[in-house]
């Protein structure tokens, strides 16, 4: 097993270097520079190369890109144009809202599409599964910052019942219930599709497990209905399922922009298109070789995990 | 049916955490405090030294802390005295003399004073000094006219310069002339502008990065000290979200309401506040080929593009029709009796056939976004309409902003034969200086990416620039607007007016001209 997982992780090694360059080169070359960002209508030519020259981007690309890789792989990502502020600081307050955000809305997304992918299986074609079905068919054809917009006009402008935007209230105690109805809207507006694909995916797992033989020997010898939907099937079908929710997780993750602008989450997702519009190098960079290497390391964390649930992956 | 039972309990589960979510917030939506102004900004501040940064946004805040030399009179852009008394312009315009006012202390509680002076421009212009690397200072060149500054004795301060340059005053009325302490700049190095100290109305007391920067009133504060308590800055960067905080009471004033969201604030509990600027948006014509070579056709764009409809449709009454190359704002250098070209289609169509530029093909770059450029997508097809309708045939290409900047300042030349543009400035000098003139074509740094040469023009604007006399330099200006009106080598579209809306307990706000937020009068309850 620690072979397998050691494995892995040598193997994401080209993968992050790879995206290292990848990244590089699209800062470098899609068109505009952080100078000309910076100075906007002021942007002379004679301004530009000399603000460039303070912000060191006049030496030659591949010099650039050494530069940067060496002082990262020392733990120094540099200091953002934009927001003069250390990179790796930035980012990791940043991942640290995404993470709330992105984590409770995929708590919210694996429950409920599980058991809501359970239940329709266990009552195939029966009133619930039909009334599942049509809410998850309409949950996923909403997109999130719609959702978003539209829960900030009736649950925060009309009834009032949760603050608008933020992580946190501008002034007054910092508690967990305080994050909560901070938490509540956009968690909400990121799970609802996930939730839904999940709900279809368990379904069709479930399905699959319940036609299975060992499910007629567990109820042939009386063992009761609930126990054989949610442990014998549930946990056979986990092993379909589990994929998924890397997958969601991801998607999770990514979805996190829309609903972290539209509620002004400070998440990472948010920082990331600031600073692409401000052509903020550095951050960008960083910012997004951080979150890659995030993915990757919870990709294997999802294969191991499965490899644990079924041996059979595990060579 | 025992399967529905665990369901209907987990139901039951699921509707208890739902409610316990739902109760949590209760209190959630206290009002905001008494005293505490909270001013919806749109993007977190990029750093509070007001010598390295160049946003709006940020001199909303930079303006409450600190002060400049001079700054500009309540309601309108002309200079007059703030941290320096008085001032002595010699004969030949190259040196500036400042008389500093007697007593005024910084916020760490060193004193304000003829070194202090010096050392913040020292910082921001000379490379050797200790200091230079608290940059880099990408507006620094609004003062690379300064030879060098000399400490006369403690409360008088000298300014040489290279050559005489009348905007010297009013940039140091704008933001990068703002005084910072040197003993703060000393003690945080790189880090001061994160922990700022100046001479303003309010005091620094808190950045919570991308959450707030809290300002407290400064209770010494040489010209009185404020109403308020303390001041707290969100960003909100995105509108919609900006409009439904103001709604839901999360903010009291919120600064850049979208259009089409003004609508909302019509009630009592709101005021919207509106103050025309320094702002021209305008279209870029190539005249050095294609058929706006011609002046008769330039006009004809002029004629073409229905300006009212602009302002009044796709901007919802946020703008003023343009009439020439100066806004309004500048009251002391406009000419009032500039009118805007009238929308006038056949006018139009008659000079294109004069010129013999019917049906001609157009390429016109027109920006997804940008500082000061509005509704650009929407205006641009809407000005494309109208040429159309003039017989012209005119294809839109569109680029986001930094792209967008990468084609235009560079000149149009062999690309387009027009282009979107918009400029908000501190001095008449400033845009038609930079973007008229024939040693501003692009080839020589300068932004006239349109190649306009008119050597009245330049000989006028060169005339003005060395003027120390501020009635002769807008009698200058004024001719000057005369002759590029009559040349059109722009199409002249819009002035911004700013906005903000305040909700009803707020008192005394007022914008400026210079779209700066100024809140030292400002009271809530």
């Amino acid at each position: 097993m620690t072979g397998y997982i050691l494995k892995r992780l040598l193997s994401a090694i080209p993968v992050l270097i790879g995206i290292t360059v990848i990244v590089f080169l699209i800062m470098a070359l899609i068109p505009g520079d952080p100078a000309t960002a910076i100075l906007g209508s002021y942007a002379t030519p004679e301004n530009v190369a000399r603000l460039n020259r303070d912000l060191g981007l006049d030496k030659p690309l591949p010099q650039q890109y050494l530069i940067w890789l060496g002082n990262m792989l020392q733990g120094d990502f540099g200091t953002s144009f934009a927001l003069n502020r250390p990179v790796l600081d930035e980012v990791l307050d940043r991942f640290n809202a995404t993470l709330v955000l992105a984590g409770s809305a995929f708590v919210l997304c694996a429950v409920f599409g599980i058991v809501a992918g359970v239940v329709s299986a266990a009552n195939q074609y029966g009133p619930a599964d039909k009334a599942i079905t049509f809410a998850v068919l309409l949950g996923i054809s909403v997109p999130s910052f719609f959702l978003g917009m539209m829960m900030i006009l009736g649950f925060a402008v009309t009834l009032r019942w949760f603050p608008v935007s933020g992580m946190w209230p501008i002034y007054g105690e910092r508690n967990l219930a305080v994050l909560l109805s901070h938490l509540a809207m956009p968690a909400t507006a990121l799970a609802v599709v996930a939730t839904g694909v999940i709900a279809r995916l368990s379904r069709s797992a479930m399905l699959e497990v319940l036609r299975q033989d060992f499910i007629r020997t567990a109820r042939a010898k009386g063992v009761h209905e609930r126990r054989v939907i949610w442990r014998h099937a549930l946990r056979a079908a986990m092993v379909a399922i589990l994929p998924v929710l890397g997958i969601q997780a991801g998607f999770v993750l990514s979805g996190a922009v829309y609903v972290e602008i539209v509620f002004q989450w400070p998440g990472v997702g948010r920082m990331l298109v600031d600073a692409i519009l401000k052509r903020d190098l550095l951050l960008v960079q960083g910012g997004v070789v951080f979150v890659a290497g995030c993915y990757v390391l919870f990709n294997i964390a999802v294969d191991v995990a499965q490899s644990l649930l079924d041996p059979r992956i595990r060579t | 049916m025992s399967l529905f039972h665990v369901t209907r309990r987990g139901l039951i589960a699921t509707g208890t955490a739902l409610a316990l979510t739902l109760a949590a917030p209760s209190g959630a939506r206290a009002q905001t405090p008494p005293g505490v102004l909270i001013v919806g900004q749109i993007a977190e501040p990029k750093a509070l030294d007001p010598a390295a940064v160049t946003a709006v946004n940020d001199f909303r805040i930079l303006m409450n802390v600190y002060d400049g030399l001079v700054r500009y009179r309540d309601g309108t852009l002309e200079v007059e005295p703030a941290l320096a008394t008085g001032w002595e312009i010699s004969a030949d315009g190259t040196e500036y003399t400042f008389t500093l006012r007697e007593g005024v202390k910084f916020h760490d509680g060193s004193d304000f004073d003829a070194e202090a002076v010096k050392f913040n421009f020292d910082r921001m212009l000379n490379e050797d000094h200790p200091y230079h690397d608290t940059g880099p200072f990408p507006l620094a060149f609004f003062f690379s006219a300064v030879e060098s500054t000399e400490v006369i004795d403690d409360l008088t301060v000298k300014f040489t310069l290279n050559a005489p340059y009348a905007p010297f005053l009013s940039n140091l009325a704008y933001p990068t002339g703002l005084i910072v302490s040197p003993a703060a700049v000393a003690q945080h190095g790189p880090e001061f502008a994160r922990n700022p100290s100046g001479t303003g109305a309010f005091s620094f007391a808190e950045w919570r990065s991308n959450e707030a920067v809290v300002i407290e009133a400064n209770a010494a504060y040489w010209d009185g000290a404020p109403e308020l308590d303390a001041v707290v800055f969100r960003p909100i960067t995105d509108a919609n979200t900006r409009t439904a905080e103001m709604l839901a009471g999360g903010i009291d004033l919120m600064v850049e309401v979208p259009p089409v969201a003004l609508s909302e604030f019509r009630g009592a509990q709101y005021t919207v506040h509106e103050q025309a600027g320094p702002h021209v948006w305008f279209l870029i014509l190539n005249a050095k080929e294609g058929p706006f070579a011609d002046k008769r056709v330039r006009q004809a764009a002029n004629y073409a593009v229905n300006k009212e409809a602009l302002v009044n449709e796709v901007l919802e009454g946020t703008a003023e029709v343009a009439a020439g190359p100066t806004p309004p704002a500048f009251a002391w250098a406009h000419n009032p009796d500039l009118a805007p070209y009238p929308y006038d289609p056949d006018k139009a169509r008659a000079l294109i056939a004069e010129a013999g530029a019917e049906g001609a093909e157009l390429t016109f770059f027109v920006t997804e976004g940008g500082s000061g450029m509005l509704d650009p997508v929407a205006m641009g097809t809407a000005i494309q309409a109208d040429l159309e309708a003039v017989g012209l045939d005119v294809t839109i290409e569109t680029y986001e902003w930094n792209t967008f900047l990468g084609e235009v300042n560079p000149g149009l030349e062999g690309k387009a034969d027009m282009a979107e543009m918009a400029w908000m400035t501190n001095d008449p000098d400033t845009l038609p200086f930079l973007a008229l003139r024939t040693a501003a074509w692009p080839d020589q740094g300068g932004f006239n990416s349109g190649y306009y040469s008119n050597p009245e023009v330049d000989a006028l604007l060169e005339a003005a620039r060395v003027s120390t006399d501020q009635d002769e330099r807008a009698r200058l200006y004024r001719e000057m607007q005369v002759i590029v009106h009559e040349d059109a080598p722009w199409v002249f579209v819009a002035n911004w007016k700013q906005n903000a809306v305040t909700s009803d307990r707020v008192g005394n706000f007022a914008l400026q001209p210079s779209f700066f937020l100024l809140l030292d009068d400002v009271m809530k309850n």
